[in-house]
């Protein structure tokens, strides 16, 4: 069978505190070309603090990336999480001079390329999902969610009808109900029909006029697309709510279908996930809100506006719920997605969506006679199959993914949705190539085999990587969070 | 496992052993399997009162958390401190060892809880069932 | 493929999609350029953006030298485009270097516990504020005015839904916080009290006087900190319950903003209030060290909405620039980097008063001062623009009573030379 994945040498390193001895310095500061102050009361030292060298700093960390797979050292399929290619133009524009080192407290007179960009990127967004205004202020796509339930709240207190529940669907991300608790609304749990779609009837019968909004991923986290989005939109307006689309899975739309013509009122997008911003090892990401007119004038401050035909930003803004992050938001990130959209163009953003559309049928096509598919609605972006087919030989949807990087892969995400027992959440995006996707296959239907034949090689696996399976378990009863001396 | 004789059942897989105006209140074999290795509990201190069908602590597994609703009334009279420290005690001995909390009672153990036959027959679907 | 999934096209697999759902226009945005291209409208844009400058902008975004190694080594693949650690045979290298941050973070702060990181300083003032409401049962949050006033905003926009009551309390002349506003603004449904060090002004705070108030009144206190290089030489917050730092200083980039990182420090016996991700040490079957994700019941994929908060990423590759910047800098680089930027703005605010300037809070004060110029904010800075100059921030807009005043912040990147120019620009 052949793999993606050999040994060769991979080097040990302890941890910075280990390898630190007394005197060493990574780097110089020029002379002290003024007077040097004493202060009264300052500490002596930072106990226990590193001290090392420039090569041993570049040493240490180049070795500690060598243990870390990521989207550049292969198919990295992690469902949900849209794992493609992150261009190095992105990389390069955000650190060009006047850019990386912008001061965000400049005035305007002195920022307006910063507000370029800024503007032309919440221009392309409101196009891409055909929404009326954006804020790019938030975080990441948690943050926008918070951001946007707030915004829906504001909108319904001053119609008069502020409500206390928030409806979401069983498959949803856990941020979705997170998110709702901390905006001060009870949550409500919305089941989802045998397509694995919200499921009209319940629908019908908890759209009560206590809800204030439905959170909705479409497509959902099955990578189904909810088609009966337009019935599903009408009944939460007539019965007074707002549609809030978590836009985790925009990667399934992008120039094909545009949120904002299908009733949503209010969605965030994480510019990590569709827009090519590096996931960095978990963060930072970016979550721009989008929204119908009637949420605008709640929208955060700065809200970015134009004057004289110049963008600029407004901060007088009456009915605005305020500042949710220091600053404008995850500048950087802006860049980024920006460079991405120019790249791609029209063209080549639906270029994008269908191949990522495509990669995941492929998949789907190539994987269904070895693992059982709970819901057989058509796929988007992603696909979910369980493992119901490996479950009777002791082998479970975290086993095949332990295996899964003895071939050479990144696994996919385990476990996720909590709807499926035994979920793996296949996202292949449309960075993978055909060549690449077959030797997945490969390996996924070589661990099927396996599980029947010699299960214990799944059961026990990864075998070729540089630690087995830790004792999650034994560190959570005595958690060691921060290394100590031993004195 | 086998459950005790003289223990009462909840659907949430909580068992209470009264003894006079007391009681020991714990969960059951069946949940422990369910949630597998417990990592941590919380119990709340004593003298909170109980309300039947109330949560009132939670056990957690590396991945799962559980709330741990009372079956009975009453007030909290004792902690299990060795269970707090040592929450594989769960694992090892649902029934016994591994109590949560000692209540004091007010009036009587409520009678929709299940006997063990009831509650062997009701562990027996939800075993079906998956 | 299409012939393998038996299509005849690709829009199939669309068609399952309702027609009304459709797109049925090529967006309206142009079509795709090359790298050149983009890199000439980016590098316009970065032409408007007064680069060059000579800039005393502080306020929670520090200039700081940044060793050019940290971009070298953030730039491998291998950490910027990885995923959170979920897998952590594959993901060592993220662990184990966030196990480090969360021991250096612990080290500087006093703390014992410090979580893998949040969005930014702002954000974590308001988890700082919210995991002391889960820990003492209370509400009330009592916030000092020297705050940066954005922090205090976001907790203000963040905490409008559940209506936390938060009290402002003021600063003296001196530029510290008036303990004596601190003691009457406490009570018995206050869960935080926020003080910032060296607050919003560049004044250095006394931690244990706060801790002291905070403490009599059974509240907790939380140490804001904007910048971590005053840590070099500050005293560690030891004496809060909970630190809520920014982290930007320390090598990542001021780049408008963001994206930067906050972090969370806290006492052992509160870390299952701790919001945000935690790494811990764990073995193998055969007993080898390695890292994982834990307590992560803690944490929204699990307990949803009774997750301690909703957050999700941690700042990784922020908080990893932050690590390599700690590591780079060492014990001794790091308390010479701070002595430097205490000496550099106490040399330009000397110059300011030997030009005789007013120089407003005579307590003492890290990086940052508070002057007043002779001219009015928005003609000084037009006038310092043609000398590619940016003076400082005026702060009427976030303080009226401080209208004409300029907050100016010197970093160790800032000559002598320059210092003397901005006292004469003030001057004039």
């Amino acid at each position: 069978m052949p793999t993606r994945a050999s040994r060769h040498i991979v080097q040990n390193e302890p941890l910075l505190f280990e390898v630190s001895s007394p005197g060493k310095q990574g780097c110089q500061l020029p002379p002290l070309d003024v007077p040097a102050v004493e202060l009264a009361g300052a500490r002596a030292e930072v106990p226990d603090f590193p001290e090392i060298s420039e090569l041993e700093v570049i040493r240490h960390f180049t070795r500690l990336s060598t243990w870390n797979y990521g989207v550049d050292t292969g198919l990295y399929p992690l469902g949900s999480c849209t794992m493609k290619y992150n261009p190095r133009i992105n990389e390069a524009v955000t650190r060009l001079e006047g850019l990386g080192d912008g001061h965000p407290l400049q005035s305007a007179a002195l920022a307006r390329g910063a507000l370029r960009i800024m503007d032309l990127l919440a221009q392309y967004l409101l196009e891409i999902t055909g929404m009326e205004a954006i804020t790019l202020q938030p975080a990441a796509g948690a943050q926008g969610e918070l951001t946007g339930i707030l915004l829906v709240r504001e909108a319904l207190a001053a119609r008069g009808d502020a409500r206390r529940k928030v409806l979401i669907p069983d498959s949803a991300h856990g941020t979705n109900p997170a998110t709702a608790a901390i905006a001060g609304y009870q949550v409500e749990n919305l089941k989802s029909n045998a397509a694995g779609t919200v499921d009209m009837a319940s629908l019908e019968k908890q759209m009560t006029g206590e809800v204030a909004a439905l959170m909705l991923t479409n497509p959902n986290t099955l990578g189904i697309f909810e088609q009966d989005i337009h019935r599903i939109a009408d009944l939460v307006h007539e019965r007074g709510g707002m549609l809030y689309m978590d836009g985790a899975n925009m990667n399934a739309l992008v120039g094909r279908s545009r949120p904002g013509d299908f009733g949503v009122d209010v969605m965030h997008l994480n510019l990590h996930k569709t827009f090519s911003t590096p996931h960095g090892g978990g963060g930072p990401g970016a979550g721009p809100v989008a929204v119908k007119r009637e949420l605008e004038p709640y929208l955060p401050i700065p809200a970015l506006t134009r004057r004289n035909g110049e963008p600029a930003l407004d901060y007088d803004r009456p009915r605005s719920i305020g500042r949710v992050r220091a600053f404008y938001g995850n500048f950087g990130m802006f860049t980024r997605a920006l460079a991405y959209i120019m790249a791609n163009g029209c063209d080549g953003l639906k270029q994008t969506t269908e191949d990522a559309v495509l990669n995941a049928n492929y998949l789907r096509k190539k994987l269904e006679g070895a693992y059982a598919l709970p819901y057989p609605t058509p796929s988007m972006h992603e696909v979910v199959f369980s493992d119901a087919a490996q479950a009777p030989h002791g082998v479970r949807t975290g086993d095949v993914a332990k295996r899964l990087i003895d071939y050479g892969f990144h696994p996919y995400t385990v476990s996720f949705p909590l709807v499926v027992r035994g979920a793996m959440m296949i996202e292949p995006t449309e960075s993978a190539s055909q060549a690449e996707m077959d030797e997945f296959v490969e390996a996924m239907l070589a661990i099927a085999e396996e599980a029947k034949t010699q299960p214990e090689l799944v059961t026990g696996a990864p075998h070729t990587t540089k630690i087995g399976r830790l004792d999650e378990v034994a560190a959570a009863r005595q958690p060691r969070l921060r290394w100590q001396p031993s004195r | 496992m086998s459950y005790p004789s003289d223990y009462r059942y909840t659907t949430e897989h909580e068992w209470v052993a009264p003894k006079g105006k007391t009681a020991r209140i714990g969960i059951t074999d069946f949940a422990q399997h369910q949630l597998g290795d417990i990592v941590f509990v919380e119990l709340p201190p004593v003298g909170t009162p109980l309300v039947a069908g109330q949560a009132f602590g939670t056990v957690e597994s590396v991945k799962a958390v559980s709330e741990v609703f009372s079956p009975v009334s009453g007030k909290i009279v004792a902690i299990n401190e060795a269970l707090v420290k040592s929450p594989e005690l769960i694992n090892q001995d649902p029934h016994g060892t591994a109590w949560m909390v000692e209540a004091e009672l007010d009036g009587e153990v409520p009678a929709k809880l299940m006997d063990t036959k009831a509650y062997e027959q009701f562990v027996a679907e939800a075993e079906a069932a998956h | 493929m299409l012939d393998d999934l038996g299509l005849d096209s690709v829009d199939a697999l669309f068609r399952h999609i309702p027609e009304y759902c459709r797109l049925t226009r090529p967006l309206d945005i142009p079509k795709g350029k090359s790298e050149a291209e983009i890199l000439d409208f980016f590098r316009a844009a970065a032409r408007d953006n007064a680069p060059g400058f000579t800039s005393f902008l502080g306020a929670g975004a520090y200039q700081h030298y940044r060793p050019v190694h940290i971009d070298t080594l953030v730039s491998r693949g291998e950490w910027f485009t990885a995923y959170t650690p979920y897998q952590p045979e594959i993901s060592q290298g993220t662990l184990q270097s966030i196990f480090e941050f969360q021991t250096m973070i612990c080290q500087l702060t006093g703390q014992e516990v410090a979580n893998a990181g949040v969005y930014d300083g702002s954000t974590a003032l308001l988890e700082a504020c919210m995991m002391a409401a889960r820990v003492t049962g209370r509400d009330g949050l009592v916030v000092a005015r020297s705050v940066h006033p954005q922090y205090r905003e976001v907790l203000r926009t963040l905490t409008r839904s559940r209506e936390f009551p938060i009290a402002e309390v003021g600063y003296l002349p001196s530029g510290r916080l008036d303990l004596d506003g601190l003691r009457a603004a406490v009570s018995a449904s206050t869960a935080a009290v926020a003080v910032q060090s060296p607050n919003f002004f560049g004044t250095i705070e006394d931690w244990e006087q706060a801790a002291a108030i905070a403490h009599a009144a059974g509240a907790l206190l939380v140490a804001v900190i904007a910048d971590p290089v005053s840590l070099g030489l500050l005293p560690a917050p030891a004496a809060a319950d909970i630190v809520a730092m920014e982290l930007q200083g320390f090598g990542i980039p001021v780049g408008f903003g963001g994206p930067y990182a906050g972090i969370l420090a806290c006492r052992e016996t509160f870390v299952r209030s701790l919001p945000g991700r935690l790494v811990g040490e764990a073995r193998d079957a055969e007993g080898r060290r390695g890292f994982v994700l834990t307590l992560a019941t803690r944490e929204q994929h699990i307990r949803r909405e009774k997750a301690t908060s909703n957050i999700c990423t941690n700042q990784a590759l922020c908080a990893l620039m932050a690590s390599i910047f700690m590591a780079t800098y060492g014990k001794q680089g790091l308390r010479e980097l701070a002595q430097q930027n205490l000496a550099k703005a106490a040399y330009a605010a000397a110059a300011c008063r030997g030009a005789g300037l007013e120089v407003l809070f005579p307590a003492p004060r890290f990086h940052e001062f508070v002057v007043k110029p002779r001219r009015a904010p928005a003609e000084l800075e037009a006038a310092c623009a043609r000398e590619r100059l940016i003076p400082g921030l005026p702060l009427g807009r976030y303080y009226p009573e401080l209208e004409g005043a300029l907050l100016v912040c010197a970093t160790e990147i800032i000559p002598r030379a320059e210092l003397d120019r901005l006292a004469a620009a003030l001057a004039a």
